[in-house]
């Protein structure tokens, strides 16, 4: 029997070398579909991975997460600090073979802008957009915005008779339940068109034959075929038994098996996301926790007490089995404002720990409930529980509550949590955005995911202050002051950056993108 | 028979609205679907206007009294996380369910009488010993282990079968099948098999236990007595009488098989209902949640009510018993 098997299993193998020699047809499967081919009725990470195939924006983020020119070449500010004229790309078509002008990116860019549009945020600061000649847009901010940029590398370029052919000249409304035509058609001007398209089961991508990069990038892949496959077991088996050749995310208790594979390797890069805790440092006194009259989390010891109690190498090896990055700060790497120093592990220290609890009062301890999501990060729950352990050695007495995070967001937005996880990613790759949502005090415009109840109206004005500079070394200069403000509070206890993981046949090269979202026609394959 | 017809009508009306309540009253400890929807620049006013637009913020029995009203039309709403109406979704979908709920179907059955008879009339051999240990195995363990072993066996380690998905399908009207082309057949073979093998050890067990209970009857003696070819006596007098338990059982299982097929389609990446209905409840996609709900409810009251009427239809004893009682 057992020497059968053992046939059986030769024989797989080598059929499953033989399969690998078509080498142009690449099938991907993630465990998430595009929700919408309408590029800007959803801001979500899969569906910009395929819209990302399909069109272009003005200019993308390549496979080590750089800015670089797509369908503008040149882009600069203007006299007038807020407008920036970008130059556009010359003998582009559309799928459909109309040219792509100037009066296109007017057009898309307004659409992105329209009510129903779930790009509109990014676009906020933009008064205006105009064509200057064929080939030249400026566009108009409400006072200077040095990152204008980096906040257009999503936003997609229609052609404009298409979509007024089609009726499509306003974005799907997603909540209404509309369905036009753009939400299973698209005309864009990127390496691949859309073959076939079946949501939540198989999309066929071909390539398309006018591209503008034809020599510029590799393009050896001519033909896509993208199936979701949700459950993680399915989609690594789906891998192991040959059927699909590159997945997106492998789940870390397989990472060890898929190594094992013949022909098959699993690539590794730090995600654009940080993973920390959050402390309610605001109020007067706690609900959960069993201190009376009193807020033990308003007393800056016991903040750093407990930020070196955490062991965020013990986290990585046991919870993470080697899969993540432990940090000192709540910004991945790679962002504008990123140093060596502020990424530095905290030491842990429970003797320390324990002197500067007693020095506050609570040397007995105090206990305080913990909220945690359970399906959102990876390994999330673990990850609390191991911090439950390692607060409890300095006397913290934690009570885990981990929820699904449809349960768990709502505590944090609600300001219904003194103690709570929560992971940042950064799209904008620039320290703003981390300062707008998680620093500021909360508000109407900004601080919407700050549930530390932490308020500095000196930092707030500073923060504000960055949208408008335009000296980039003055902005720089805040943004690593506003920083070690930030750090010196001790607002927010980091634990690490978790790590991708992109699993795919060894013949495949490609490195993995910081932003989850592979640009296929990067991808190379090895000769 | 009117009124007896009439008044399950009635009581199965009461079982759906009691089951639409009690989703509903469930749905709001599923948690906050805006949080889905939003990405994370949102901010407050976007959470409560869309809150407002979709109707999150009314109480809970406006909420359900507005679905009821809306499911009466025909109309389930707009799904949250695909942004399309619940009803297309589940039109969409409800192909891949059906036909891999018919294979696993026809495969317990089959399989099922087929290893009954057998474990019955040669029961001390040592196959249907063997038969009956390995159904143990089929009732004991969970549906998703099973589908994990398979894909392990028949697809990683051999190759021979797809691990995943519907393969080539083929559209008539607004039906796509699987059944036309070769990839579509064998994607259909695993997922079926886990599907049913829980249905089928039942069927064979129950098949074998009444058929063993016949078989000890007189006028099977009689029928052996008379000099009956073995043959004869087995399926033409043993087998129709233990029949009338096994459709009861097999009515009642296809639902389940309907209903279950949430865990298999999730294995394997099945395109059906009930992977829709998975992803629903991870999104918080109450439109689809609820509509799946009440189209399973639905579906179990339905089978409940035609296999009362054809137990009336099959056993003369019933119907006498009914006419007497109604006197």
């Amino acid at each position: 029997m057992k020497r059968l098997l053992a046939s059986l299993m030769l024989g797989s193998a080598a059929i499953a070398i033989a399969a690998t020699a078509n080498a142009e047809t690449l099938r991907w499967a993630r465990a998430g579909d595009s929700l919408t081919l309408d590029p800007h009725a959803q801001n979500e990470g899969p569906t910009h991975t395929l819209a990302h195939q399909i069109y272009e924006p003005l200019l993308h983020r390549d496979m080590a997460g750089q800015i670089v020119p797509a369908l503008a070449t040149e882009w600069a500010p203007t006299e007038d600090p807020s407008v920036w004229r970008f130059k556009l790309r010359e003998g582009v078509t559309f799928h459909d073979g109309a040219p792509f002008t100037a009066s296109d990116v007017v057009f898309s860019l307004n659409r992105a802008m329209m009510p129903d549009s779930d790009m509109k945020e990014l676009l906020a600061s933009v008064k205006e957009v105009t064509a200057v000649d064929d080939l030249t847009v400026d566009i108009t901010t409400d006072g200077p915005n040095p990152i204008l940029p980096s906040n257009l590398t999503n936003l997609f370029i229609m052609d404009e008779d298409w979509s007024k052919s089609n009726g499509v000249e306003k974005p799907q409304d997603f909540e209404g339940g509309e369905e036009t035509f753009a939400v299973r058609n698209a005309n864009g001007t990127g390496a691949y068109m859309l073959a076939e398209r079946a949501p939540d089961s198989k999309t066929v991508l071909k390539q398309n034959p006018n591209y503008w990069g034809k020599g510029e990038f590799p393009l050896e892949v001519t033909e896509i075929v993208f199936t979701p496959v949700q459950n993680a077991a399915t989609r690594v088996a789906a891998l192991l038994s040959g059927e699909v050749d590159f997945i997106q995310d492998v789940p870390v208790q397989d990472l060890g098996r898929v190594e094992a594979a013949d022909g098959l390797v699993v690539r590794t890069a730090p995600q654009n996301r940080t993973i920390f805790f959050g402390i309610n440092v605001g109020d007067a006194d706690l609900k959960s926790d069993n201190v009376d009259g009193k807020n033990p989390f308003a007393d800056k010891r016991v903040r750093e007490a407990m930020n070196m109690a955490l062991n965020r190498d013990a986290i990585r090896q046991v919870v993470m089995r080697g899969q993540s990055q432990p940090t000192g700060v709540i910004m991945p790497p790679f962002v504008n404002g990123w140093t060596e120093a502020l990424d530095a592990v905290p030491p842990t220290d429970v003797a320390k720990a324990k002197e500067l609890m007693a020095e506050a009062g609570y040397g007995d301890g105090f206990s305080v409930t913990l909220n945690c999501p359970n399906d959102r990060y990876i390994n999330d729950e673990a990850i609390c529980q191991a911090a439950v352990g390692m607060l409890g050695q300095i006397g913290i007495k934690v009570a885990l509550d981990a929820k699904p995070k449809a349960q768990h967001f709502p505590l944090i937005n609600n300001l219904e949590t003194d103690f709570y996880m929560l992971g940042w990613g950064v799209p904008t790759f620039d320290s703003e955005y981390i300062f707008n949502f998680l620093v500021h005090t909360k508000g109407e415009k900004y601080g919407s995911w700050n549930g530390t109840r932490y308020s500095n109206p000196e930092l707030d004005k500073m923060i504000e202050g960055l949208a408008s500079e335009t000296d980039l070394a003055k902005r720089d200069a805040m943004i690593a002051e506003i920083w070690s403000t930030v750090q010196g509070e001790t607002i927010y206890l980091p634990l690490h950056h978790q790590v991708l993981n992109w699993g795919m046949k060894t013949a495949i090269d490609f490195p993995v993108q910081p932003e989850d979202q592979p640009h296929f026609k990067y991808l190379t394959y090895a000769k | 028979m009117l009124a007896f017809v009439i008044r399950r009508v009635f009581q199965s009306l009461i079982v759906l609205l009691v089951v639409g309540l009690v989703a509903f009253s469930l749905f709001r400890f599923v948690g906050d679907p805006v949080e889905n929807m939003l990405g994370q620049e949102r901010t407050q006013q976007d959470i409560d206007r869309l809150r407002t637009q979709l109707g999150l913020d009314q109480p809970f029995p406006v909420q359900y009294w507005r679905f009821l009203k809306n499911a009466a039309e025909g109309n389930f709403g707009v799904s949250y996380r695909q942004g399309r109406p619940v009803t297309d979704l589940l039109i969409e979908r409800a192909p891949a369910t059906l036909e891999l709920a018919f294979v696993s179907g026809v495969f317990a059955l089959v399989g099922g009488i087929a290893l009954g008879i057998y474990t019955a009339i040669r029961k001390s051999g040592w196959l249907a010993q063997f038969v009956m240990t390995a159904s143990l195995i089929g009732v004991s363990l969970p549906t998703f282990l099973i589908g994990i072993l398979l894909i392990w066996i028949f697809a990683v380690e051999l190759g021979w079968l797809p691990s995943f998905g519907r393969g080539e399908t083929v559209a008539i009207g607004w039906w796509t099948t699987g059944f036309l082309t070769a990839s579509g057949l064998k994607a259909l073979i695993l997922p079926s098999i886990t599907l049913g093998l829980y249905q089928m050890t039942l069927i064979m067990r129950l098949v074998r236990s009444e058929m063993l209970e016949v078989l000890r009857q007189d006028y099977i003696r009689f029928a052996r007595a008379r000099g009956l070819s073995e043959r004869a006596v087995n399926f033409g007098h043993a087998l129709k009488n233990t029949l009338v338990p096994v459709i009861t059982v097999t009515g009642l299982q296809l639902g389940s098989i309907i209903a279950f097929a949430i865990i298999t389609e999730t294995v394997f990446q099945w395109p059906g209902v009930g992977l829709l209905f998975i992803n629903a409840v991870q999104f918080v996609d109450i439109p689809v949640m609820a509509a799946y709900l009440m189209l399973i409810s639905f579906m179990f009251v339905a089978i409940n009510l035609i296999v009362d009427l054809l137990y009336v239809a099959i056993d003369p004893r019933l119907r006498v018993d009914r006419a007497a009682a109604a006197k």
